[in-house]
């Protein structure tokens, strides 16, 4: 048990989150139950509105719950304030969003270089490991191309190597497949797994798709802000 | 960081490049403004001042016919040799004294004719005046005393008449006397007023009075003050001598006109400077003008760039980090338009100076007071934008558009 708790790195305790007041409120999530280990690949699924996206949100510790308590590597995100939850995303969280988000009419190399400069990681070693994430992705010989010199799979490739260019110990996809069509989806899909496999890293996806769910060993559903099933596939 | 945060900065300023210059403008037009207005007002105090202290050194002038607003004087009776004599042994602390009359005439040398400022007058005028000989030999006491047919002649008048020719021992006609030319002066250039002071002829006064005026009378007395004495004091002493001398009634106006050169410098000195001063601030209004117009395109900036500002937060950029990047920005949008602002305000006032034909003066305290001014600008004008993009939530910034 001991040696369990040590390993979760997200532990969520009847976590809610609530928009607005009175009359407007929203309860995203009404009470949320998680508790991923280190090293695990799991995908969010659930219908349009059922809370998905809020609770990437609150791992991600880009939002702070409501009610309840979410620790992420033992931390109790919710007593933390704004700079703290930015110094947790800088060092253990990297994001990969369903619109790419890369920062427009800025080459793939600086786009992936950007997460280590907030890093303060000094600039040759900045360009080293870029390269090499650009690399890992399959985009070697792209570093000067600009997002709107790359398709949208290339784009995605290039959040990709962003997200994990600065060794994430957890990597957050919402909807990374969104925007691509099947065969490119399944493409970013399998770096993921290589990712997960290879290098440990935690990998979190968001995804409509019951195809893409598949390269995951758990499912977890998603129903008015609240979780239906959680399903692990027999190893 | 820092570096990293500078070169990000410029990088956002290269990439809208038009956007920027634009923006930049009303700094490098304000910044620009105030040093070339400040510059060239200095050039003209400084112009302004050599000139007057051109005219003569610690110099006073007693004129027949009071002063009248415009410059303009109502004819009055001249001073006489006695007024002079009077002043000579009556006023302590002078320096020398120099009478004259004075004629405007026209000058023949062979088939040359030129018509200039005819002046008679002693041995000290040349002193008091701040002339020097060029060549030749100056006027002396004796040449005075005997009232000989002798001249000394500006640089330009030399140069009309005689061209690069020698003038020394030449013989040149003065209205209805022949005059031997003694010395040739130094140029002075322009006085106070934009009169050219090489354009003259002197003689000894008694030749001018006799053989060219035909009476005694003395127009204009130049008066030299000794180092040190205080001018207005000598001024108010020969005004009372004066006033006695020619029986003004008490209360009644003066009948003559005492200039003091040191009050007409301090006076057009600070006329200037007011002046200059003026320039500065209106300068300064379009320099906030400026400042106004990077503020409106920063938050232009932030609203357009919310998605990117989102990401930067995702990827771990704290808020601090976010307010640095947009203020660097700001900073160095104004700080580069300044810095283009002194380039071109000093070359318009080195330009100007040219056209106004003033000398040309670097200030700088003022560039660097233009400078820190319009890096100040980036950062109060920088701000507001910074700020407004460092509290955007990362949420909403993301989901932007
Ligand atoms: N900032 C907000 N203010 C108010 N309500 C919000 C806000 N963000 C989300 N919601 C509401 O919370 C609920 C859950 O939203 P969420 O974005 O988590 O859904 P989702 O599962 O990601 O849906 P989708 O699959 O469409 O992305 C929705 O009803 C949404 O309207
Ligand atoms: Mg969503």
């Amino acid at each position: 048990m001991t040696d369990q708790a040590k390993r979760a790195l997200i532990h969520m305790l009847g976590v809610t989150k609530v928009y607005g007041k009175g009359e407007a409120e929203v309860r995203a999530l009404a009470g949320i139950d998680l508790r991923v280990d280190e090293g695990e690949m799991i995908a969010i699924m659930g219908q349009s509105g059922s809370g998905k996206s809020t609770c990437m949100n609150i791992v991600g510790c880009l939002d702070a719950p409501t009610s309840g308590t979410y620790l992420f590597r033992n931390v109790n995100v919710g007593e933390l304030d704004n700079n703290q939850r930015a110094l947790l995303r800088r060092h253990y969280i990297g994001f990969v969003f369903q619109g790419f988000n890369l920062l427009a009419r800025t080459s793939a190399q600086e786009n992936v270089e950007l997460p280590l400069v907030y890093r303060r990681v000094p600039a040759a070693q900045r360009r080293e490991k870029a390269k090499a994430a650009l690399q890992l992705v399959g985009l070697a010989g792209r570093e000067s191309h600009k997002p709107n010199e790359l398709s949208g799979g290339q784009q995605q490739r290039v959040a990709i190597a962003r997200a994990l260019a600065s060794d994430p110990s957890l990597l957050l996809a919402d909807e990374p497949t969104g925007n691509l069509d099947s065969a490119r989806s399944a493409e970013v899909m399998e770096l993921l797994v290589q990712l997960n496999r290879e290098r440990g890293i935690t990998v979190m996806v968001i995804t409509h798709e019951p195809e893409m769910a598949e390269f995951c060993q758990r499912t977890v559903e998603f129903r008015d802000g609240r979780i239906l099933s959680d399903t692990r596939k027999p190893s | 960081m820092i570096t990293a945060t500078i070169i990000m900065a410029l990088r956002e300023i290269r990439r809208n490049l038009m956007r920027s210059s634009l923006t930049m403008l009303g700094v490098v037009i304000g910044v620009g403004a105030v040093v070339a207005l400040v510059s060239i007002g200095r050039g003209a105090t400084e112009s302004v001042t050599a000139s007057i202290a051109s005219m003569g050194h610690n110099m006073l002038t007693i004129s027949p016919g009071a002063a009248r607003r415009g410059g303009a004087r109502t004819p009055s009776t001249p001073f006489k040799m006695e007024d002079v004599t009077a002043i000579q042994n009556d006023i302590r602390g002078l320096a020398a004294i120099a009478p004259t009359g004075s004629r405007s005439l026209m000058l023949v040398y062979g088939n040359k004719n030129w018509r200039a400022s005819v002046t008679g007058t002693n041995e000290d005028y040349v002193r008091v005046r701040n002339y020097a000989v060029a060549y030749g030999r100056e006027m002396s006491a004796a040449d005075v005393r005997s009232g000989r047919a002798v001249c000394m002649l500006g640089a330009t008048t030399k140069k009309e008449l005689f061209g690069s020719q020698d003038a020394i021992g030449e013989s040149i006609r003065v209205d209805k006397i022949s005059c031997e030319v003694i010395a040739v002066l130094k140029p002075k250039g322009e006085g106070g007023m934009g009169q050219d002071q090489d354009d003259l002829v002197i003689m000894p006064l008694l030749t001018f009075q006799r053989r060219i005026a035909g009476n005694r009378d003395v127009s204009t007395i130049y008066v030299s003050v000794d180092e040190g004495r205080p001018s207005s004091l000598v001024k108010d002493q020969i005004t009372s001598l004066m006033r006695e001398k020619r029986r003004t009634a008490r209360g009644a106006e003066d009948d003559f006109n005492v200039r003091d050169m040191a009050e007409l410098m301090a006076t057009m000195e600070s006329t200037t400077t007011a002046l200059t001063a003026l320039l500065g601030a209106i300068a300064a209004v379009s320099l906030i003008v400026g400042g106004i117009g990077i503020m409106n395109i920063m938050l232009v900036s932030v609203t357009e760039r919310t998605r990117e500002i989102g990401t930067r937060l995702a990827i771990g950029a704290t808020g601090k980090e976010v307010l640095m990047q947009f203020l660097v920005e700001a900073v160095m949008l104004s700080t580069l338009g300044g810095c283009i602002g002194v380039v071109l305000g000093v070359g318009g006032a080195g330009i100007a100076s040219k056209y106004l034909n003033i000398p040309f003066v670097v200030v700088p305290e003022i560039i660097m007071v233009a400078f820190l001014f319009s890096a100040t600008i980036g950062v109060v004008f920088g701000f507001l934008p910074a700020r407004k993009a460092a509290n955007l939530n990362p949420i909403e910034a993301l989901r932007h558009e």
